[in-house]
């Protein structure tokens, strides 16, 4: 387990070195989790020595969010003050996120269906 | 009394809280006894009784809190595990990503302005359709308040888990891909658990939705937000 937590590391701090040589406000942990998927994808990683932590990890992954939850002690006054315009902001734009993610796929793949039924039927007309 | 608020005793108690309010949940099957917020509310309720401030109660939370970067990176296992399934439709599913992170922030940020939210709060909800550990990583980066957004996300979560599946049913969204997709990308790990109930196929979209929209707003979040601000 613990050359596990290693590796994981590994690939966190090297996430935060190309942020830091590029320059940019990025997440490093961000550039961790695609150099993780890389690294799996062409083989310098193997999954049996990354599977177990990651497993344990993203199946405890609520736990982790607790103390900066805490941290709402401090911002009481911020949310009581501007309480309706967060709730609205959030719920409105949240069904939006929902309505246009899934009608935007089904577009494309209507368009992409449709293409290759003409196609067929061009070949079949022919 | 010197040992309430010992760095170890404040671990544990975090640790034990956690785990009691999710067996809470098992047992009871409630979506709304999220575990999360119970713990929040617990601790903070312990941390005004006794009158422990947040600083001190994060000398033993950043022992927690250090392994949310850690997650994140292991989140690249399932990315890595699904990248097969999206070969032949990648480019559906990384628009329909896009679309949606992109007209989600901007509403979101439009609709704060006109009712009135200020500027750090409207930083802090950019990110709040996203898995918790980026959406905080991104609003830190945009210089937001990460224990609000925190809140929301858990809140936006709920709402995805209770009326998400509602939602697309009465927008006529009924393919499982599409459907699992915006589950995930809407509401993160919460509306995923409601997906993977309602099958395979429509977990399998929304875990991948999950991670492609943490990606895409991560990418894109800081550049859009700067523009609409």
């Amino acid at each position: 387990m613990l050359k596990q937590i290693a590796i994981l590391l590994s690939c966190l701090a090297l996430g935060h070195l190309v942020v830091w040589a590029v320059g940019v406000s990025f997440p490093g942990s961000i550039v961790g989790m695609l150099l993780m998927a890389a690294a799996l994808q062409m083989g310098i990683i193997r999954l049996e020595s990354v599977k177990g932590i990651s497993d344990v990890l993203i199946s405890n992954m609520s736990l982790f969010f607790v103390p900066n939850g805490v941290g709402l002690m401090l911002y009481f006054d911020i949310i009581k003050a501007e309480f309706w315009p967060i709730v609205i902001a959030t719920l409105v734009s949240t069904v939006v996120v929902f309505v246009v993610t899934g009608w935007c796929y089904q577009a494309v793949r209507r368009i992409r269906l449709m293409r290759v039924i003409r196609m067929r039927r061009a070949r079949t007309s022919i | 009394m010197e040992f309430l608020s010992n760095r170890f005793f404040l671990i544990a108690l975090t640790v034990g809280v956690f785990f009691a309010a999710r067996s809470l949940q098992q047992k009871t099957r409630q979506v709304w006894l999220n575990p999360i917020l119970i713990s929040i509310i617990v601790l903070i309720s312990y941390l005004k009784i006794t009158g422990i401030s947040y600083d001190d109660y994060m000398k033993a939370g950043t022992m927690v809190d250090f392994w949310l970067q850690p997650t994140i990176v292991a989140l690249g296992v399932p990315l890595y595990l699904q990248l097969k399934a999206i070969r032949q439709r990648w480019l559906p599913v990384l628009l329909s990503q896009v679309a949606g992170c992109v007209v989600g922030i901007t509403v979101c940020v439009f609709v704060a302005r006109w009712t009135g939210a200020s500027e750090p709060i409207i930083r802090s909800l950019a990110a709040k359709s996203v898995t918790m550990p980026i959406a905080i990583e991104v609003t830190n980066t945009l210089g937001g308040v990460s224990a609000l957004t925190a809140a929301v996300v858990v809140f936006v979560g709920l709402f995805g888990n209770l009326a998400g599946l509602g939602l697309l049913r009465l927008f006529g969204i009924s393919d499982p891909k599409a459907g699992g997709l915006s589950m995930g990308a809407a509401s993160h790990a919460l509306g995923t658990a409601r997906a993977w109930e309602r099958g395979r196929m429509w977990g399998t979209y929304s875990s991948l939705g999950l991670i492609l929209s943490g990606i895409v707003t991560a990418l894109l979040a800081p550049a859009l937000v700067r523009w609409l601000m």
